[in-house]
């Protein structure tokens, strides 16, 4: 009987944190169906006494959250794409290559794994400034495209795949290349999703470097976008949370469909503090 | 992320010698052609920049006219900043309340979870939700929610009988409610990471605690807390390091103020390098941000010899 009490306050205990943490979601949610008075009244209202999802056509028509939207996968898709090939390639050479000066590359990759990237910025963008890229693609991403944990991590896992898988491939004609296609990048494959999913997740919470590098609707990112909102129409609360639920859906929904890789990341990156 | 497991490998890197040395030049080809990719962009855009900030902290540039040399200038007029001193205060202030609360609500919402519940899965996803949430669109609601007088946060306060304060623009309450607000964005994670740590320690240890009858609080104190340490010391490390980095939810949730009440250090660098375009002296500050994670780190690398208990 005590176990039964316990449980249940357990359970209750559960509903009323987890009910708690989400109230800020849900009134985001709530406020961006609210009409112009309810939202902006002296005595902010929870629940809506009146649904208006024209809200939404009216927050599209205000700013172009469609095309902040599509810049943001351009930028998160971008550097994922191009910090997960390169990666893993790079990676499975630390791993698996002999060759001189192997360690001492290796090093310089860890070496800069613990640095800030407030350190790298003010020169990136210099950089980037200099060689005409503010405001394009490849000033956007190419700088946040090539960093050392995605080396670091699949290096080590690709360090556990026994040799022997390797060999066989080898002993039947496959060169290097074709011993990385087909036998080790298929085994990586929870790695990578994992590595590309919080690469991905990262870049679209990425406030700072699209701040300063896009100043146009061309490369300007949902993240960026919100701020120039809120400076453009001040607290016009419902609209300004119907354009903040727009940009936080999409990475809601990626989430539940990713959480699999996204919990085995932050489990893997914990316990490998080992 | 992986910064300690990153120093501890960086002492062991030499893997087996590959067998067949006639193979060696046509392997260090390859070897190269794989690197190859992911070096150049490496030494433009990571490695390069590194090296660049240090460069760049020695002068007096601002991007449009040809810069000149300070020497180490920058570095010296960090001294009689007072914004930067506010700055760095109010980036210590943010840490020490945010870490220690985040660490106690992962930890307390992760043992709750390992309670036996049957659905563990789905309440440990919609508690995680907040760390996938987009930090400048939640900022917004936390604007919302601490609206003064009549806001959420202050109606809920209002029942039990406080009066509550105008936080954003309260100068005293500012600073809290970005705290706050923090908290309940990454608790998640140390949430997830404490609860994979608490599933796995052997349940024979429980079971042999329970046969001597130690108390809940022994249990918690004796077996729990040690298992769980290398799991600790890891959110702890992360979470400072983050913590010293806040600035998305400072800049969109109160740009700074009231004053410079909860301008942080990596605020202060973004306004010096992109508002005041004073590109030296915002890598200086950089530099010095650097530094200040480095100690941390070391010193918590020092604490964790004594604390720390590793299986092995």
């Amino acid at each position: 009987m005590t176990t039964n009490l316990k449980h249940n306050l357990v359970v209750f205990t559960c509903f009323v944190v987890t009910a708690l943490t989400l109230t800020p979601v849900v009134m985001m949610v709530l406020v961006a169906f609210q009409s112009d008075t309810e939202s902006m009244a002296a005595t902010p209202s929870f629940w809506p006494s009146s649904w208006h999802p024209e809200n939404l056509t009216r927050a599209f028509d205000l700013v172009p959250l469609g095309k902040y939207l599509l810049n943001t996968i351009y930028f998160a898709a971008g550097t994922t794409l191009l910090e997960t090939i390169t990666a893993a390639l790079a990676a499975y050479a630390f791993a698996r290559l002999d060759f001189p000066g192997r360690s001492w590359l290796f090093g310089v990759y860890l070496a800069t794994l613990m640095i800030p990237s407030q350190v790298t910025l003010i020169p990136q963008f210099v950089l980037v400034a200099k060689l005409h890229g503010i405001d394009t693609w490849p000033g956007m991403i190419l700088p946040h495209a090539f960093t050392a944990i995605g080396v670091f991590l699949l290096r080590q896992f690709f360090l556990g795949i026994p040799r022997d898988y390797e060999e066989a491939a080898r002993l039947d004609g496959a060169n290097r290349w074709q011993a990385f296609v087909r036998v080790i990048v298929p085994l990586a494959v929870p790695v990578i999703a994992t590595l590309a999913v919080f690469k991905f997740i990262g870049q679209w919470n990425n406030l700072l470097w699209p701040l300063i590098i896009s100043n146009s609707d061309a490369t300007r990112t949902a993240s960026v976008g919100l701020q120039v909102f809120q400076d453009t129409n001040g607290t016009q609360w419902n609209l300004l949370l119907m354009a903040a639920t727009v940009t936080t859906v999409p990475l809601i929904v990626l989430f539940f469909l990713t959480q699999r890789w996204f919990v085995r990341g932050i489990t893997m990156s914990g316990l490998g503090g080992r | 992320m992986a910064i300690d497991t990153a120093e501890r490998t960086a002492t062991k890197t030499t893997a087996p010698q590959q067998p067949a040395p006639r193979w060696r030049n046509r392997e260090s080809l390859t070897a190269w052609l794989f690197i190859l990719p992911s070096l150049i962009g490496f030494l433009i855009f990571t490695a390069g920049p590194v090296v660049a900030a240090g460069v760049i902290s020695l002068l007096n540039w601002n991007l449009f006219s040809p810069p000149q040399w300070a020497g180490l200038r920058n570095f010296a007029r960090l001294g009689p900043d007072p914004t930067f001193w506010s700055a760095l205060g109010n980036t210590a202030y943010f840490t020490l309340l945010s870490v220690p609360l985040t660490i106690v609500v992962s930890l307390a919402l992760a043992l709750l979870l390992n309670q036996g519940l049957r659905r563990v899965a789905v309440f440990r996803s919609l508690l995680l939700l907040p760390y996938a949430t987009i930090t400048v669109a939640v900022a917004f609601v936390w604007i919302w929610l601490y609206i003064p007088h009549d806001g959420l946060v202050n109606a809920v306060l209002g029942l039990i009988g406080i009066d509550g304060p105008a936080w954003l623009i309260s100068d005293g309450w500012a600073m809290p409610a970005l705290i706050l607000m923090s908290v309940w964005k990454s608790f998640g994670f140390g949430m997830v990471v404490f609860l994979a740590g608490l599933q796995a320690i052997p349940q024979q240890l429980y079971e042999a605690a329970r046969v001597d009858g130690t108390s809940p609080w022994q249990t918690f104190r004796n077996i729990t807390l040690p298992m769980l340490s290398p799991a600790l010391f890891f959110v702890i490390v992360t979470s400072i390091i983050g913590s010293f980095q806040v600035f998305d939810q400072a800049l969109i949730m109160t740009n700074g103020g009231p004053g410079t009440r909860t301008t942080t250090l990596v605020m202060y660098i973004y306004r010096t390098g992109f508002e005041n375009y004073d590109q030296g002296y915002a890598a200086a500050q950089s530099l010095v941000l650097f530094g200040f994670i480095v100690l941390i780190t070391a010193a918590q690398f020092t604490f964790q010899r004594r604390l720390v208990h590793y299986d092995n």
